[in-house]
């Protein structure tokens, strides 16, 4: 079967259910695509195997870099462009520049940080996004299993997937087009075929 | 097996399942507007205009509308502007703070305190704009390249300071405030049944998921944003502070400026979020939500930072004296008993006085009392501003240029503008936006769930027969 096209969605109730589950599946040799929740759930992405978020990193660099331009853009007006005495104090007062300096990192590293967050999510206001199941914001935690990426069969999964307490296991299946869907094309479905799913509705 | 605090009653009262937060929630944004609401946006929207009328003639004609005078150079415009900034601390305080001392509680008003934070910033810039006088001049703050040398900022004034301050906290609390709002708005255009909200809110979501790898992520950098945005708004009411501080007035001259307006605009935020969210509790019908216990704590850390208060003016009063400079033990004589005594003591009956009687607990745990309370410490805290600024400058070195200062029409219709710009976003805010943040309100349901809660307490809880536990735990994992 092609990657990324046919998959099987296990739909969970219980975060604790959800985390054994996942274990479950994992050690059974299923490889879970990912799982879509609608809170975070501590520790959830330990049990999937990701690598810590880098995050934190990015934050440091850009901070750096934020606090260093500021820095630099002090000294350099202060004591080297137009150096100018003001109350007595030498043209570099370093503990004058802190609050500046202080202030440039915050700001660098905050838009630094969310920026390379959006882009490593993928998060922006013209993006259609693939959704398997719209509960996956409410109140449902949604696992998505690639069959194309997997070695047990279809049946095979759902059974494992039954196994570990999934509370509906059903098949869903994404075209080409689906898989790189346009915001146009979006759009025109959406004010040519109406809103077609609900979380609302779906009770 | 989970120990879970005896003495800690749960976040979330009524029996809510995760279903009911969505739908109580986003209920709010997907129902047509109600009458009282138009009612009350209206009414912003009027004092929006009738302040920006006056506003208007201000900047055609000039500061000069003002009250101001040669001796009393700053009175209301900054009062207005130090009052606002300190308001806008409080959701920044209860999301970042409170989220690194994993105090859960905060989830159910982090929301709206951050929205009110960055209202009360456009407030608080607002009154800065205003009072350069020449406000389309006002990118000179800026370090910007220009014709006369370039000339630069002068970046050992605290002014300097302020600008970089103020507009770093506004665009980073903006930005928090939005990666929070990301995941609910994923809600809310997934319940959407019309094409519009589909697609105006799948747009403000930014096309959110919830999967797994992104929540990680996400998770992250909320945490990193409390950590950089706690210094933050430290730094940032220190910075107005030194406005004051670093100048050689009596009165402003003091060391004890940064705690002292910290405190206090930790104690005015708080009173503010309390004010409204009272008000939002009561109209949405959010009892749950916001219960008591988010109320008492509020009110505790409002006697706690009213106290703080209370022992800086105390301390400041002791240092005048006690410097044995005249000219700054004048200037705190002349505030308890000069021309402005009234307001000094309208200060300190509403910041020292008023919130003491939160120690009881009738008081600290009745909507009436916290309603009035609160509102009686934020006209505190305006006063308190008042009386730093005016007294100081009154009473100049010289008696010829002793002034009274008595604002004008001006003046009170720019304050009446500023609120009316607050409330205008804020109930824009109220109905369009989830007031409450559904996902993390989620993420401590479980815990918080009475049921389980029951279930969990599986330490010295001899109230619950084994049997009963087993048949409580059966009913939740089916």
């Amino acid at each position: 079967m092609e990657k990324n096209k046919h998959f099987l969605v296990g739909i969970f109730e219980d975060q604790d259910e959800l985390m054994h589950a996942v274990e479950h599946i994992r050690h059974e040799g299923v490889k879970i695509h990912e799982v879509y929740t609608p809170y975070p759930i501590h520790g959830l992405e330990h049990a999937l195997g990701y690598k810590r978020s880098y995050m934190p990193r990015a934050a440091f660099l850009f901070g750096l870099t934020g606090g260093s331009l500021a820095l630099t853009l002090e000294t350099w007006t202060m004591a080297f462009n137009w150096p100018m005495i003001i109350g007595g104090k030498s043209h570099w007062a370093f503990p004058d520049f802190v609050p500046v300096t202080f202030e440039g990192t915050v700001l660098i590293a905050a838009f630094g940080m969310v920026g390379t967050f959006l882009v490593e999510s993928a998060l922006h206001p013209l993006k259609a996004p693939r959704l398997f199941d719209r509960r996956a914001t409410d109140d449902k935690l949604v696992m998505a299993i690639d069959l194309g990426n997997n070695s047990l069969n279809e049946d095979q999964i759902k059974a494992v997937l039954k196994d570990a307490h999934a509370k509906e296991v059903y098949r869903k299946d994404f075209t080409d087009e689906d898989n790189k869907e346009s915001f146009v094309k979006y759009l025109v479905d959406l004010f040519t075929k109406g809103v077609t799913s609900s979380s609302r509705k779906l009770g | 097996m989970q120990v879970v605090s005896e003495v800690r009653e749960p976040l979330i009262t009524g029996g809510k399942t995760i279903k009911d937060i969505t739908d109580d929630i986003s209920k709010r944004v997907e129902e047509s507007p109600t009458p009282s609401w138009m009612i009350c946006f209206a009414f912003s929207v009027l004092m929006l205009i009738a302040g920006g009328i006056f506003l208007g003639d201000l900047f055609w004609t000039g500061i000069g509308r003002w009250g101001l005078n040669k001796s009393v150079e700053w009175a209301w415009d900054i009062t207005n502007f130090v009052w606002w900034v300190g308001i806008g601390h409080a959701g920044t305080l209860i999301s970042a703070v409170l989220l690194l001392f994993r105090q859960k509680w905060r989830t159910s008003i982090n929301r709206a305190a951050e929205a009110m934070t960055i209202f009360a910033v456009f407030c608080a810039g607002s009154f800065i704009l205003m009072h350069v006088g020449r406000t389309w001049l006002a990118y000179w703050c800026l370090p910007l390249p220009n014709t006369y040398g370039s000339l630069w900022v002068n970046f050992n004034s605290p002014l300097v300071w302020d600008v970089f301050a103020i507009s770093t906290y506004l665009s980073v609390s903006l930005v928090f405030w939005y990666v929070g709002l990301i995941p609910d708005f994923g809600t809310i255009r997934d319940r959407a049944v019309t094409p519009w909200s589909r697609l105006i809110y799948g747009m403000l979501s930014f096309g959110w998921d919830g999967a797994a790898k992104t929540w990680m992520h996400y998770e992250a950098v909320s945490l990193i944003l409390a950590g950089m945005s706690t210094p933050l708004v430290l730094s940032v009411h220190t910075i107005v502070s030194f406005d004051f501080a670093t100048s050689v007035i009596p009165g402003w001259h003091t060391t004890i400026f940064p705690p002292y307006f910290v405190a206090g605009a930790i104690f005015s935020g708080f009173a503010m979020v309390l004010t409204l969210m009272l008000v939002v509790r009561k109209v949405y019908k959010l009892e749950d939500y916001i219960t008591m216990e988010h109320i008492e704590m509020m009110n505790i850390i409002i006697i706690v930072t009213g106290s703080i208060v209370g022992i800086a003016y105390t301390t400041e009063f002791f240092v005048a004296w006690y410097s044995g400079v005249e000219y700054e033990q004048y200037a705190f004589i002349n505030r308890a008993t000069g021309p402005y005594a009234w307001a000094y003591w309208s200060m300190m009956t509403c910041n020292v006085f008023s919130p003491q009687l939160f120690w009881i607990k009738k008081i600290r745990t009745s909507i009436m009392w916290t309603f009035v309370l609160s509102i009686v410490v934020n006209i505190g805290m305006w006063f308190e501003r008042f009386v730093i600024i005016v007294t100081s400058l009154h009473r100049d070195y010289l008696p010829s240029s002793w002034v009274y200062f008595s604002p004008t029409l001006w003046d009170v219709m720019c304050y009446v503008f500023s609120f009316g710009l607050f409330f205008t976003c804020f109930f824009l805010f109220a109905k369009y936006f989830p007031v409450i943040n559904m996902a993390e309100v989620k993420s401590v349901w479980k815990e918080s769930n009475p049921r389980v809660y029951r279930a969990r307490r599986t330490v010295s809880d001899e109230e619950i027969p084994a049997s009963d536990k087993i048949a409580i735990q059966k009913e939740l994992v089916h």
